[in-house]
């Protein structure tokens, strides 16, 4: 019964309140600050959907592969990796195109590598995941030369007519293109998920994968699939990073974005819609973080003393509201039961 | 078969267990040889000749007394932080936080050592190192309790309880606690007090004898009392040990409060030892190596120390490659990723050298998210 229930799509016939009010409580907040200091307002919100484009790209990973039943804790490491390669490749053919199609393959390759591990070899997943995020910080150190220069990174595009809403268009309808790819994603993940026979499979795989097994369902097939695409979400979270964030490499550049994007995915539930609620939290909270200099002047007197605290304890929120969320959360959110187990037929 | 081998004779018992231990060591050392092999590989790729790369780093690492002293002073707090994930692994927890209950230590200990003055070196060094032990014993029981009340993994929080250490001991090298003599402009805390350092005991540093003798303490812990045989229980089966009256939750706290203690003991002694203040950035990585060693020794205590002073010793040479050869020293940090990921993909190691696998205890961590 409760694996019927698990496989029924997030279902419209109860309204969630609460989402509902949190969400537009928020709305209310932002149009309050929007009339007090219009330019801070947009600037925090553009800079969240940023900050949190990262963070969602690597929690839609790890939704592909652990609803197929695989744990990836290694989305940081191929991030990482992801965003090594792609910078590189960037630097030898000058092209953001093909930079950003070769970070996704490169994703793709890591992918298939956890799910060589942790479907063939059997390797113990969260160790597996372990691996690659060693091994990342390892071959990105060793092979990383300074002084390589940029060949420049991707620009904001406006879309035409849309841009020019106050707020909305500056903050949605005016990024560059790997921003606007995962909010497309996002919709993308979830049709894939819930609307399509792939998806169905893949659910069922991740939920009971004797009873897949016996339709004819083959397992480990949907599961290396599943993982790969992962890897290529991973993947251009780390083009994001290089060819669109920062423009240029740094050792450990993905700073633990990797796991904050597995704290989302169970924030959210497994699903593409929950996690993008998760992530924009994350952004927000960093972009308070990098906009807390130009924010210092306008914050009211009552919260003035925010401007004054150390960057450090700043610099801790993110992280302090991640162990929230998963101390908040992870209780009443439920993995799909075959998660970390490898099939094996009788 | 065992069994009857080892009601033979006592002669016959010493051969098994040699012959058991020999086979315990197999995968481990082909891991160690495989991937110093790939590593091989790899600096040829990068145009550098792995043999002069290779000697220089065992040069670096036992070719003198003083190598050997800097190889024993870089396992000293790799054996902690290999323990600390040693046994929270035996009670199903991977503790990815050493590194952060190790700084939360190391700052602790170093303000014990800088703060109180006069106090006679039998009683500082004790108090110093007691301090950093429980302040790592504490870092490491959030992420033990959130586990045990919340279900939250300990993963991900020890992970982010780790970038919260850093910035926390940061804010302390550069705030309240900060070095303040005239002419300092870094983050560091003042240098503790002559009294409160390590001394040397017989020409030996104190600190490898502390992480020798924990080791042993730790593999009685485990293997002699009910503490140890309850938190076995738990990690090889939550279920059964709750049937059998055990509380799972006590013991999961218990595990990683030990398991920071050990981690948290480990900076302390680096600080009171080695550094003699604390600085930001130290020790960086060291998380990670722990979880190699603690899979390289296979969870077991006693093999904690080898696994350590091989890593201690890559460390150690790793300067003196990076002058003679030109390799970059992280290498090494591949060489221990590859070593890591042959020693758990055992079949790969199996299936080159045609072994049989055995049954034996494997680590099984992957319970998912929820419990």
């Amino acid at each position: 019964m409760q694996i019927t229930e698990r496989m029924a799509r997030p279902s419209a016939a109860r309204i969630p309140w609460v989402t509902i009010g949190v969400w537009s409580g928020l709305a209310i907040l932002v149009l309050v600050a929007y009339a007090r200091a219009p330019l801070a307002t947009t600037a925090v919100l553009t800079s969240t959907i940023r900050q949190s484009t990262p963070i969602i790209l690597g929690a839609l990973a790890g939704i592909m592969c652990e609803r197929s039943g695989v744990i990836n804790i290694g989305i940081e490491g191929m991030m990482l990796i992801a965003a090594f390669l792609g910078f590189l490749f960037n630097v030898w053919t000058g092209d953001l195109l093909l930079a950003t199609l070769g970070a996704l393959l490169v994703g793709a390759a890591v992918g298939a590598f956890h799910a060589l591990m942790s479907i063939t070899l059997k390797v113990d997943q969260i160790i597996a995941g372990t691996v690659i995020n060693i091994l990342a910080v390892g071959l990105t150190g060793y092979f990383y030369q300074q002084g390589l220069t940029t060949r420049g990174k991707w620009s904001s595009v406006s879309i035409p007519l849309l841009a020019d809403i106050p707020v909305v268009g500056p903050v949605f309808f005016s990024n560059p293109p790997i921003t606007f790819a995962s909010l497309i994603l996002i919709v993308v993940v979830h049709v894939l998920l819930f609307r399509t026979a792939w998806g169905l499979r893949t659910r069922a795989v991740g939920e009971h994968p004797a009873a897949a097994d016996t339709v004819g369902i083959a397992v480990n097939r949907v599961r290396y699939i599943n993982v790969i695409i992962g890897g290529m979400l991973a993947g251009l979270a780390g083009a994001f990073l290089t060819l669109e964030s920062v423009g240029s490499f740094e050792r450990n550049m993905t700073n633990g974005r990797g796991f904050v994007s597995l704290a989302v995915m169970i924030f959210g539930k497994w699903t593409p819609f929950g996690a993008w609620g998760g992530s924009l939290l994350f952004g927000f909270a960093n972009a308070l973080q990098s906009q807390i200099q130009f924010l210092k002047n306008q914050l009211p007197p009552w919260l003035a003393w925010i401007g004054d605290l150390p960057p450090q304890f700043i610099g801790m929120l993110p992280y302090v509201l991640t162990i929230a969320v998963l101390a908040g959360f992870v209780g009443r959110a439920r993995p799909p039961a075959a998660i970390g187990k490898v099939y094996q037929k009788e | 078969m065992k069994r009857a081998e080892s009601q033979s004779s006592p002669q016959a018992d010493r051969l098994a267990s040699v012959r058991s231990l020999l086979r315990a060591m197999i995968v481990p050392v082909a891991s160690v040889v495989v991937a110093l092999a790939i590593g091989a590989v790899i600096i040829v790729v990068s145009g550098a000749n792995p043999l002069v790369a290779y000697s220089a780093l065992f040069e670096g690492g036992l070719g003198s007394s003083r190598a050997i002293g800097r190889t024993l002073e870089k396992a000293t707090p790799l054996i902690f932080g290999g323990l600390a994930v040693a046994l929270a692994f035996k009670c199903g927890l991977f503790n990815i936080g050493a590194q952060g209950q190790l700084l939360l230590g190391a700052v602790f200990a170093a303000f014990i050592g800088f703060s109180l003055q006069g106090l006679p070196a039998v009683v500082h060094v004790p108090l110093a190192l007691l301090a950093g032990a429980i302040m790592g014993a504490a870092w490491a029981a959030i992420a033990g309790s959130l586990k045990a009340f919340t279900g939250a993994h300990e993963v991900i929080t020890t992970i982010m309880l780790n970038f919260v250490a850093f910035n926390l001991t940061d804010w302390l090298a550069n705030g309240p606690w900060k070095d303040r003599s005239p002419g300092n402009i870094v983050a560091r805390t003042p240098a503790v007090a002559p009294e409160a350092r390590l001394p040397d005991i017989a020409g030996v540093p104190l600190g490898i004898l502390l992480a020798v003798l924990a080791a042993f303490a730790v593999w009685w812990l485990i293997w002699r009392t009910t503490i140890g045989f309850e938190l076995r229980t738990v990690g090889q089966n939550a279920s059964a040990a709750k049937y059998a009256g055990i509380s799972v939750r006590r013991m999961m706290v218990l595990a990683m409060v030990i398991s920071g203690f050990l981690a948290g003991l480990g900076g302390a002694i680096e600080t009171l030892g080695v550094v003699g203040r604390f600085q930001p950035g130290f020790n960086v990585g060291l998380g990670f190596q722990a979880i190699t060693i603690a899979l390289l020794a296979r969870t077991n205590p006693i093999a904690v120390i080898p696994a350590s002073l091989l890593i201690g010793l890559m460390q150690a040479g790793a300067g003196r490659m990076q002058f003679n050869s030109g390799v970059a020293s992280e290498i090494i940090d591949v060489i221990q990723a590859l070593i890591l990921f042959f020693v758990a993909a055992e079949s790969i190691i199996r299936w080159v050298l045609r072994l049989r696998a055995e049954e034996g205890e494997r680590v099984t961590l992957s319970s998912g998210w929820g419990s």
